[in-house]
């Protein structure tokens, strides 16, 4: 019988959560790391049992942490996040320059069919690769030197590299968000880059159209169909039917356009998920309930609630922390600042906690193991 | 052979012993005593010292003979009591964070 597992970071350690393919009931490992902040823990789709994680601390710096065993045991691997050449400047939250400054690891993408390469997403805004199971890293500056580098300006939670989608017909072709600079593609591999944000408007900076300052919060895409984008950006839920040539508006009538998580279920390309999050502030669920929203297609958003607190809930869903199995139901999962995380077996129609009182989650991977 | 405390997280992450010993050639100082470190525990690399400057990292301290010996220069010699390993050298974190 098919197995689930479950990757958790979050401010104080991470956390595995293992399920058979029922996903009733669940078995808690951990906390790894703890006392560490772990921003994002992920699974190689070539060898599930090779997982990376991205541990840090305001003391001791960044650690990438590995595992060959399915997280059983964890060794450190290289830590060493040098970016290529004289680094220059972004600019600071005053409009100033300011040197482009290493912080942590945000995201970490291996390989879809190489163990032994894996991406890294980190604040201040860079994309760096291994190909030696994270022994060594190197930037592919491409992205940083394309020529609007000096204009990115780091959004509250810092210049961070976000989302990094790798594209399964095309290992060429990967896209990357960057907070609050916006989308970028790459056609060859990473050498060279060009940013996607037609389309998006950003009331919040000067010009809302610009071509690069957009707070995008995340984006996401089914594995059947790499040119169809879906983002979540600071206001606005977006998609892209041209591989982000253009983006189009699909908010519709959410309770709030603003969130930070967005997914894709695993068998419908047309699906997919958001956390309606109020702001600009408070950054939790309006009207104090948790509600995950679904979007068939064309259709109207529809409010999934059952099982989900509807009164009293303040917690906030953040970026990396919501995640979807391949199971059949599709399986869904999302983490809370509450240290919640809940999941739902049947695509979102009904929810339970799997844990309720974990330090807050900073990122849910899943992975769907034979 | 001199001594070396580290912090739990740091404890934990290299596998070391509640403390360090280490036989460094003289004259030891702090740069000296942080090479050998990283030499014996590769995963210390950047945690103490900012991985690019070579600093340390802000919210580190190092202490000697009831002494915060932070703002003395790498190269300078480290007080005989912890050359000798009569004194430990201790490397402290900030009592902070939530």
């Amino acid at each position: 019988m098919s197995k689930v597992r479950l990757l958790v970071g979050t401010r104080k350690g991470a956390f595995l959560l293992t399920s058979d393919g029922k996903r009733k009931r669940w078995k808690v490992d951990g906390p790894f790391f703890s006392g560490w902040e772990i921003y994002h823990l992920k699974g190689s789709p070539a060898d599930p049992n090779r997982l990376y994680a991205s541990q840090s601390s305001g003391w001791f710096g960044q650690i990438i942490q590995r595992s060959q065993d399915g997280g059983q045991s964890w060794e450190p691997a290289g830590n060493q996040f040098a970016y290529d050449g004289v680094p220059g400047t972004h600019q600071w939250y005053d409009g100033t320059p300011h040197p482009w400054e290493f912080k942590r690891v945000w995201h970490l993408e291996p390989s879809l069919t190489d163990p032994e390469t894996v991406y890294a997403g980190v604040e201040d805004a860079a994309l760096f690769r291994s190909t030696d199971g994270a022994k060594s890293w190197q930037e592919l500056s491409g992205l940083r030197g394309h020529g609007s580098g000096p204009h990115w300006q780091p959004g509250a939670g810092g210049m961070c590299l976000h989302s990094i989608l790798l594209d399964p017909g095309d290992p060429q072709r990967i896209f990357i968000a960057i907070s609050s600079a916006g989308a970028f593609r790459t056609t060859d591999g990473g050498q060279t880059w060009q940013p996607i944000n037609r389309g998006l408007r950003s009331a919040h900076i000067p010009d809302p159209d610009a071509e690069v300052g957009h707070c995008v919060h995340h984006i996401a895409m089914h594995k059947t169909r790499p040119g169809t984008l879906f983002m979540q950006k600071h206001w606005d839920v977006m998609r892209s039917d041209d591989a982000g040539d253009s983006w189009q508006e699909i908010s519709g009538e959410l309770p709030s356009d603003f969130g930070f998580a967005i997914d894709v279920h695993a068998h419908e390309p047309e699906t997919i998920y958001v956390v309606p999050i109020k702001s600009d502030s408070e950054h939790f669920p309006p009207d104090g309930k948790l509600r995950v929203y679904r979007k068939r297609g064309q259709e109207g958003w529809e409010a999934l609630t059952k099982g989900l607190p509807q009164k009293n809930c303040y917690v906030n869903v953040l970026r990396d922390a919501m995640a979807v199995d391949s199971l059949d139901d599709c399986g869904i999962y999302f983490g809370t600042t509450g240290g919640q995380v809940y999941g739902s077996a049947d695509a979102g129609d009904s929810w339970s906690p799997i844990v309720r009182d974990l330090p807050a989650v900073l990122s849910v991977e899943v992975q769907t193991l034979p | 052979m001199m001594r070396v405390v580290l912090p739990a997280h740091l404890r934990t992450l290299s596998g070391a012993g509640s403390e360090i010993e280490m036989e460094i050639d003289p004259p030891v100082t702090l740069q000296s005593a942080l090479d050998a470190l990283e030499a014996r525990y590769p995963m210390l690399r950047g945690t103490i010292r900012d991985p690019h400057t070579r600093q340390r990292r802000p919210f580190l301290r190092f202490f000697a003979c009831e002494e915060d010996i932070s703002h003395q220069g790498l190269e300078e010699p480290l007080p005989d009591a912890v050359s000798s390993g009569a004194e430990p050298l201790l490397i402290i974190g900030a009592v902070a964070g939530g």
